[in-house]
């Protein structure tokens, strides 16, 4: 059968359209149950217990992994110009700008974001939701909104985490193994390194990352097709679309945060 | 016993009706209807069955009831009020009136048995801890499993499962009890507990219960009145269950006697066997 190409591509913005409203009201519908999930921090705390600390091991191993390789390729490239004392501004500036809070969203997404999507598409396979929606309790404040704030509160220290043992894996690389100095790594670092400029908007980067990694995460899991195939595509697609969404929205917020000095 | 898909209270508004069901059709989409010019009441304090095959809507039913669907026509009447599934508001209000027992027990996994039984009182109530604890035990020990609190879900069997669902269902002591396929799945005595369980609480707590089952003489051997419908969704008979047990109907006889073949046909439509293998008839 012949379709007009116009008529596809109408039906596909509207798709997209569509799509995009869902997730708006559903943002909204989170927003609104968040000072009921406030109410309760004994949720949330449970949340940021089980999204944070149960993610610590994997953000500290790649933070450490991370600040060993990042010394040891800086150093290289630097001392062919005479620059490597400026070994450690480097490291921390590449660690708290970009890498802290991009690596840590994506490792974010594949341990925290896929065990919410599943944790919430298995209860919603198993009914638990539409047994507490018909006992009266709504689903998206109880469930979803701890959740969402867990993972906005988790995501933030994490980011802080991922750069600090990134530094400390910098430091055993380049002063204790290449011979770096030991006050010129750490002054270099304190003198070159604004603590609101950079160290803040890093931080509000990871922040930003968490809430569309959390956002992401829930939504997924929320919407799945309640079926074993729909549940492992829903967390599929939160690792892709969480991962792709911070991608992008780093290399918007880089341009608004570090373009004019 | 009626074959006419009639209500058999005259006055769907009576206080001895706490469920109307009045001419509903249903479709989760445009392509296929679930429930076809449906009309049934629920009477207070009674034990009621919907029967039918797999696929015919009861489930669905419960759903209109409970408001999680809005009906294509027709409305939903709980205890006299109409059921609107779009203001939550009013939704929330009528469910704490009611408990849902469902055909697994959707019971909280990450949770323990008494802390399952538990989640409504601390999700609705003020109660402190001994109250609840009190209560819990209580509800646990109405269906025999008081023994069981401290256990994991996962510790406990499909029938446990089950009995703890109900017992959640119940802890609220709500006016109206809904059974989602209550036999599905169990062991004889498993069945049979859960069977004389519905009947003990429906007339100690003196709660309307509402069960959709195709057990039928498990569902027969407890209701006080029963529906019977088609998979065209549409209810072919009610009464009690003597009445449905004599009828000389040739669906409502097929569904009772299990009957693989009859006005339900055992072949889904297809072309005639000799002509799909291409030899002659």
């Amino acid at each position: 059968m012949m379709t007009n190409p116009l008529t596809v591509l109408g039906r596909r913005s509207l798709n997209v359209l569509r799509g995009l409203g869902h997730n708006a009201t559903f943002f909204a519908d989170l927003l609104r149950n968040i000072p009921a999930a406030l109410r309760r921090p004994f949720l949330v705390i449970a949340q940021v217990h089980a999204i944070g600390n149960l993610s610590l091991l994997i953000i500290m191993a790649s933070g450490l992994a991370v600040g060993f390789v990042l010394a040891l390729q800086s150093y290289y490239a630097l001392v062919t110009y005479g620059a490597s004392e400026s070994l450690g501004l480097l490291v921390n500036l590449s660690l708290v700008r970009e890498l802290g809070p991009v690596v840590t969203a994506l490792l974010f997404a594949g341990r925290a974001g896929t065990s919410l999507t599943a944790e919430i598409g298995l209860m919603k396979a198993g009914e638990q939701l539409a047994a507490m929606e018909m006992m009266a309790i709504d689903p998206k404040s109880r469930v979803l909104a701890p959740r969402f704030l867990g993972g906005i509160v988790a995501m933030p220290v994490l980011a802080v985490l991922f750069s600090a043992i990134g530094i400390l894996g910098a430091y055993v690389v380049a002063v204790q193994l290449i011979g770096v100095d030991d006050g010129n790594f750490w002054s270099i670092m304190q003198n070159g390194v604004d603590v609101w400029r950079d160290v803040g908007n890093g931080i509000i980067k990871s922040f930003v990352f968490g809430v569309i990694c959390t956002f992401v995460a829930v939504y997924q899991g929320y919407e799945t097709q309640a079926t074993p195939e729909g549940v492992a595509h829903a967390t599929t697609r939160t690792v892709v679309i969480s991962s792709l969404s911070v991608l992008a929205m780093d290399f918007v917020l880089t341009a608004l945060m570090f373009t004019h000095r | 016993m009626s074959s006419e898909p009639l209500r058999p209270n005259a006055d769907s508004h009576s206080s001895d009706t706490l469920i109307d069901i009045d001419h509903v059709t249903f479709g989760y989409d445009a392509s296929r209807t679930i429930l076809n010019d449906v009309s049934l009441t629920f009477p207070r304090g009674k034990v009621t069955a919907i029967l039918g095959g797999s696929g015919c809507g009861k489930t669905t039913l419960l759903r209109l009831i409970g408001g999680v669907h809005p009906a294509n026509k027709g409305v939903v009447r709980f205890d006299g009020e109409v059921v609107d599934a779009r203001n939550r508001e009013q939704l929330f209000r009528l469910r704490r009136r009611l408990g849902m027992l469902f055909q697994f027990g959707a019971l909280f996994t990450d949770l323990s048995v008494f802390e399952n039984v538990a989640f409504p009182l601390r999700e609705h109530t003020d109660l402190d801890d001994t109250m609840i604890r009190d209560i819990v035990l209580m509800k646990l020990n109405a269906v025999g499993l008081r023994g069981a609190a401290p256990l994991r879900i996962s510790e406990i069997s499909g029938g446990m499962a089950r009995r703890v669902a109900l017992a959640r269902a119940i802890a609220l002591d709500p006016e109206l009890i809904m059974y989602d396929e209550p036999f599905a799945g169990l062991d004889p005595i498993s069945m049979a507990v859960a069977a004389n369980l519905i009947r003990t609480l429906n007339d100690t707590t003196g709660a309307t219960s509402l069960m959709v089952s195709h057990d039928v003489q498990e569902c027969f051997s407890i209701c006080d009145y029963a529906y019977l419908m088609s998979s065209q969704g549409r209810v072919v008979a009610h009464g009690r269950p003597a009445e449905l047990n004599a009828s000389e109907d040739p669906e409502v006889r097929q569904f009772i006697r299990g009957e693989p073949d009859g006005p339900v046909r055992f072949h889904y439509p297809a072309r005639p066997l000799a002509e799909e293998l291409g030899v002659k008839a």
